[in-house]
């Protein structure tokens, strides 16, 4: 008995390992570098700098872009995986893997080939001179960030929903029709409260990189959008900053932690809610 | 008999080329118990998916009522389903989920609540309303589907193999309860089944199908004592069949001697398929037995014995409640009226499969 737990702590040690290595001590310097002074000393100037204006709007716009991104995944999304339930055979897979082949793409090769469709002079604007229609001026704006974060991220989408969605028996589907619902209220009152798990877990999945990118923004944004992904970016290579890049990523992390514990409590407390809802 | 309420006229389907029912005609009456009895593949689902609105025959009608429903949304019939699976919604409590069909009506919160408290009642589970449905056993979770579609009221209430996935003790027990549910709610039930035990024990008519085909329809008893051919005499209960020939009325040509029967009306010299049911047949000394043979085989299945003889050429299977010794010599004593005589299969559809 005891001899077993020893080496289950064995075979554990790789991962405690890991885990302090590269999550424990990354946290500790970050939040080390965040809140210490000149001296070494404990201070909150740091990120009293974060709330002015220019890094507070950089924050702001950065969350409406990424909870733009994750609304247009999920959008998106949901249709596919519910054709895709529809025909579970193989073609039906054969579909699924072709959404999630962005994920086998370099993802700054993808965000370059971006660039040349959205530039000035990129395949948009000479597909519309060609028609003599007006140039678009889509790169270098919030709209070609977005366009980037969905086409990046969307696999990220598809994955969690459509396993969610797929789990749902077809007997689920028929009982709510046999018991009076419409196509409509069988979607809203059992399809969609049980995908949930797979919605917030999808928009999890995007939405915490779309926080953080700066690929995305640095490529498609130009100089012109900055995000906060950007400001931390420049913080710790150019401006040599890694006390205020610190604070940054700490505000940050604030918001990813919200959204994991979103997701965790959607996960347990799914149905209570649900329940609570329906009683209403 | 009840008045008609559902009639499935020349109703023809196949899957991927595979005809599963065709022209299949089925008349069924108010507030009757009609099981339809099959092995897997019959389509016997089939039909119950078509009566509920989940699949459209490919010709023929299904009428309700004297109204057409062969086209009908699922959601606009008035028939009701319990699922072999349950399908509970598992993100709603005992309450919601019986309270489903109610809410989409519109009905009023006391109205629903009264409903929910009769039909808990009603399926043996009051005080359970705020349950979740995930931590129920397999019995309790079939009471719920039965009680969420019974709140509804639906002339007909669809049952899907529902006992199938329950064990033995518990599948009786429901065979009961499901018998007096159906006493207090006087609506008809159609109940889908290949255990023909269930199907005996429950229903007010049967309806034995194989490959598509009506074989039978009638009371549990007429088709426990009276198949019709050898595929129902096989399918239901334990048989002995064996060839024959009718020499003429009421005389039948069996392993080289002539037999007294009951049956008439087959012509003379016809090729016939003799029916004999295990628990008919008397064991008796050598020389009082039509036929005599030696005990091959004794097996004790708990109420009988199971009995295997061989003699004239045939291994007859005899059930008793006293036990023989294994390789005594033995006569087998047939009392006439306990001979079914069955025509021969006109079509190799019709030819006898064993059980599964």
């Amino acid at each position: 008995m005891n001899e077993r737990l020893s080496s289950q702590r064995f075979l554990a040690l790789p991962f405690g390992l890991w885990a302090v290595l590269f999550i424990v001590l990354p946290l500790f310097f970050v939040l080390w570098n965040g809140l210490k002074d000149v001296d070494g000393g404990f201070t909150l100037v740091h990120l009293q700098t974060v709330l002015q204006w220019e890094y507070l709007k950089a924050l702001g716009l950065s969350v409406e872009l990424a909870l733009i991104s994750t609304f247009i995944c999920l959008v998106l999304a949901y249709p596919l995986c519910l054709i895709l339930r529809e025909r579970k055979e193989s073609r039906g897979l054969l579909v699924f893997l072709l959404f999630l082949l962005p994920l086998w793409m370099n993802s700054l090769l993808t965000t370059m080939a971006w660039q040349t469709i959205l530039e000035k002079h990129g395949l948009i604007n000479m597909f519309l001179q060609l028609l003599g229609l007006p140039e678009v001026h889509i790169i270098n704006t919030p709209l070609a960030i977005i366009i980037g974060m969905v086409y990046n991220f969307l696999p990220y989408m598809v994955l969690p929903l459509y396993v969610a969605i797929n789990r749902i028996d077809n007997s689920i589907i028929e009982a709510a029709r046999d018991l009076g619902a419409n196509p409509y209220q069988t979607f809203r009152r059992v399809l969609l409260p049980l995908s949930m798990p797979g919605i917030v877990s999808g928009s999890t999945m995007v939405f915490i990189p779309a926080l953080t990118t700066f690929v995305i923004s640095a490529l498609l944004g130009g100089n012109k959008v900055l995000l906060v992904g950007n400001i931390i970016e420049q913080e710790f290579t150019a401006a040599y900053d890694w006390q205020l890049g610190s604070a940054l990523s700490m505000v940050l992390m604030v918001f990813i932690i919200l959204n994991i514990l979103l997701e965790a409590f959607t996960d347990n407390g799914e149905t209570a809610r649900q329940t609570k809802k329906g009683r209403a | 008999m009840e008045k008609e309420l559902l009639r499935l006229e020349r109703v023809n389907k196949s899957y991927d080329g595979r005809q599963i029912l065709e022209d299949l005609d089925l008349t069924i009456h108010e507030n009757e118990f009609v099981t339809l009895l099959g092995p897997s593949g019959c389509g016997k689902t089939t039909i119950l998916r078509m009566i509920g609105g989940f699949e459209t025959p490919d010709s023929g009608k299904i009428w309700f009522d004297g109204q057409d429903i062969t086209n009908l949304q699922p959601e606009k019939r008035q028939v009701n389903t319990v699922f072999q699976k349950y399908s509970l919604f598992s993100h709603m409590d005992v309450a919601e989920n019986i309270a489903f069909g109610l809410k989409l009506k519109g009905k009023s919160a006391s109205y629903i609540r009264d409903k929910i408290k009769y039909a808990l009642k009603l399926v043996n589970l009051d005080g359970y309303e705020h349950a979740r449905v995930t931590q129920m056993s397999g019995g309790q979770q079939q009471r719920i589907a039965i009680a969420r579609a019974i709140v509804n009221e639906p002339k007909v209430l669809l049952l899907d193999e529902p006992l199938s996935a329950l064990d033995l003790k518990l599948r009786q027990n429901m065979q009961r309860e499901l018998v007096k549910i159906k006493r207090e709610l006087g609506i008809t039930f159609v109940f889908v089944t290949h255990d023909q035990e269930e199907a005996l024990s429950m229903s007010d008519t049967v309806v034995v199908m194989n490959q598509g085909w009506i074989q039978q329809i009638g009371t549990p008893e007429n088709v426990y004592n009276e198949p019709e051919n050898a595929f129902v005499a096989d399918f239901i209960g334990d048989s002995n069949i064996i060839d024959g020939i009718m020499v003429r009325d009421k005389l039948v040509h069996l392993l080289g001697k002539d037999i007294p029967c009951i049956n008439t009306g087959f012509g003379e010299n016809v090729p016939v398929d003799v029916q004999i049911r295990p628990e008919d047949i008397q064991i008796c000394a050598p020389e009082e037995g039509q036929f005599t043979g030696r005990i091959k085989q004794v097996v004790f299945k708990g109420t009988v014995y199971d009995i295997t003889i061989e003699a004239g050429g045939f291994e007859w299977l005899v059930q008793t409640i006293t036990g023989h010794e294994q390789g005594k010599e033995v006569g087998i004593k047939l009392a006439a009226s306990n001979i079914q005589i069955m025509a021969k299969p006109e079509s190799e559809d019709e030819e006898a499969v064993s059980d599964e």
